[in-house]
């Protein structure tokens, strides 16, 4: 599916589109890190959470659990939530 | 108690002090000549990451390390191997481990890096906030929990919660690896108190002997212990000196009960402050940087009149050293790690403020200039040494 990356990332990717497939939000994730080695650390902690000021969205709607299943013709936003000054 | 013969250096080959600077919106270098005069700036590096520290390897004289983070983004760890040319992110940055429950801790941001001794040239710790103790082995490129403590019940209890910690986090820091010996260990934690290990880490204990703690709580609980910074002496590894919430410390090992240094401090000044900077050839020299901890704590410079102090005789007496620092309002703020000495043979001192200035005297801290202006709030400022080019 297509991965739009916010620009805090894209020293990862290069690119503010990536694609990357999986079942999951999770899958997707992995797959987005065997391509851009750490970039799922600086999203998800260790223990599964997404990070404070980072949300997604699938096809507009926002994904709050790693577990969630996505379709493979959808879209995944990764957004840099609002972090103070 | 101190000579002047202490404090010369061994006659070697001239070294270069680089000054790594360490912002909440990224590092600057600053490259000094031979005579520590001017400063040739480089950076920004990492503009706009939250920079805790930067730290240079020693024990190679190229390798840095930078413990970053951003507003958005998770921690991570920057690793350079040609002294800042080029940076590549560690494979594996300090995590705790997994909890099955979900409910485990999270590394906020790594807060303090620290080079293994010589013996163990790719050795590095790190302490996280909140607290948490990591190690690599292999030069900061792979990170891994270090000890029990990151999962020791007690250890938790004692670490509390993020109200326990300082305003962005609760820490570890100060960790100290005796030269002699790299299983002697120590380390810090605001809150938390100081903690030891005799045995390579497997076990850490307590040592907080003699320290106060704020008025009305229990000192035996190392939870209501805080030291901002603890150092060890390089040329006398059984003393270590201790900037702490309640004042300023010496410990002389075997023994293991702190004696309080401060309370010879000017009263109007008193003894309240974040650094701790030692000589690193004078085991009887030491500076502070004091701040403001009366009422609500402003922790500026008292009465707008920012000075550093020195002891030369292990916190018998304290002088003042304000010479070029400006004489009223200046209501400075200078955190744990940004003040520090370089080791040539009249030391040089450094010290950057959360106002974004950095300062530096080539004599000890007898006079001082300003070397830069309008930076971010500086977290941190380390000394590289190297051969001159």
């Amino acid at each position: 599916m297509k991965v739009l990356i916010p620009s805090a990332l894209r020293a990862y990717t290069e690119s503010a589109h990536a694609e990357a497939s999986g079942a999951t939000l999770a899958d997707v994730l992995d797959a987005l890190d065997r391509q851009y080695p750490g970039i799922r650390f600086r999203m998800i902690d260790e223990q599964g959470r997404i990070r404070r000021h980072i949300r997604i969205f699938f096809d507009g709607e926002q994904v709050r659990d790693l577990a969630q299943p996505l379709r493979a013709d959808g879209e995944l936003i990764i957004v840099q939530a609002l972090s103070g000054g | 108690m101190s000579s002047e013969n202490t404090r010369l250096r061994p006659p070697g080959p001239t070294r270069h002090v680089t000054l790594l600077v360490a912002t909440r919106k990224g590092a600057w270098f600053y490259h000094g000549d031979p005579a520590r005069g001017s400063w040739r700036t480089d950076g920004p590096h990492f503009l706009g990451h939250v920079i805790s520290h930067v730290v240079l390897d020693p024990r190679d004289g190229r390798t840095l390390l930078a413990a970053a983070k951003t507003g958005h983004l998770g921690p991570t760890i920057f690793r350079s191997t040609d002294f800042g040319a080029n940076w590549t992110e560690a494979a594996r940055p300090p995590a705790f481990a997994r909890a099955e429950s979900g409910a485990g801790r999270s590394v906020d941001h790594t807060f303090w890096l620290a080079p293994g001794p010589a013996l163990e040239p790719d050795v590095w710790y790190a302490g996280t906030s909140p607290q948490g103790l990591f190690r690599s082995d292999d030069g900061g490129i792979s990170w891994t929990p270090f000890s029990c403590i990151n999962d020791d019940p007690d250890y938790l209890k004692w670490m509390g919660t993020v109200q326990d910690g300082t305003p962005d986090g609760p820490k570890l820091h100060s960790i100290i690896v005796d030269p002699r010996d790299p299983s002697h260990l120590y380390f810090a934690m605001s809150g938390g108190g100081v903690h030891e290990s005799l045995d390579g880490g497997r076990s850490f204990a307590p040592l907080i002997d003699g320290l106060d703690v704020v008025e009305g709580f229990d000192g035996s609980q190392p939870s209501f212990h805080d030291p901002h910074c603890v150092r060890l002496c390089p040329t006398n590894p059984d003393r270590l000196y201790q900037q702490n919430h309640c004042g300023i410390y010496r410990l002389d090992r075997p023994a293991t009960r702190w004696q309080k240094i401060g309370d010879t401090m000017p009263s109007e000044v008193g003894e309240i402050g974040f650094p701790m900077v030692v000589h690193p050839r004078d085991a009887d020299t030491a500076w502070v940087f004091p701040m403001d901890g009366t009422s609500v704590w402003p922790r500026t410079s008292p009465d707008g009149r920012p000075a550093v102090y020195v002891t030369r005789d292990a916190g018998a007496s304290w002088q003042r050293l304000d010479a070029g620092l400006p004489t009223a309002q200046a209501w400075w703020t200078v955190k744990r790690q940004a003040m520090t000495a370089d080791s040539q043979d009249t030391i040089g001192l450094y010290f950057g403020t959360t106002s974004g200035e950095l300062w530096a005297s080539p004599d000890e801290g007898a006079h001082w200039t300003c070397i830069a202006q309008h930076l971010p709030d500086i977290y941190a400022v380390e000394v590289a040494e190297r051969p001159a080019p």
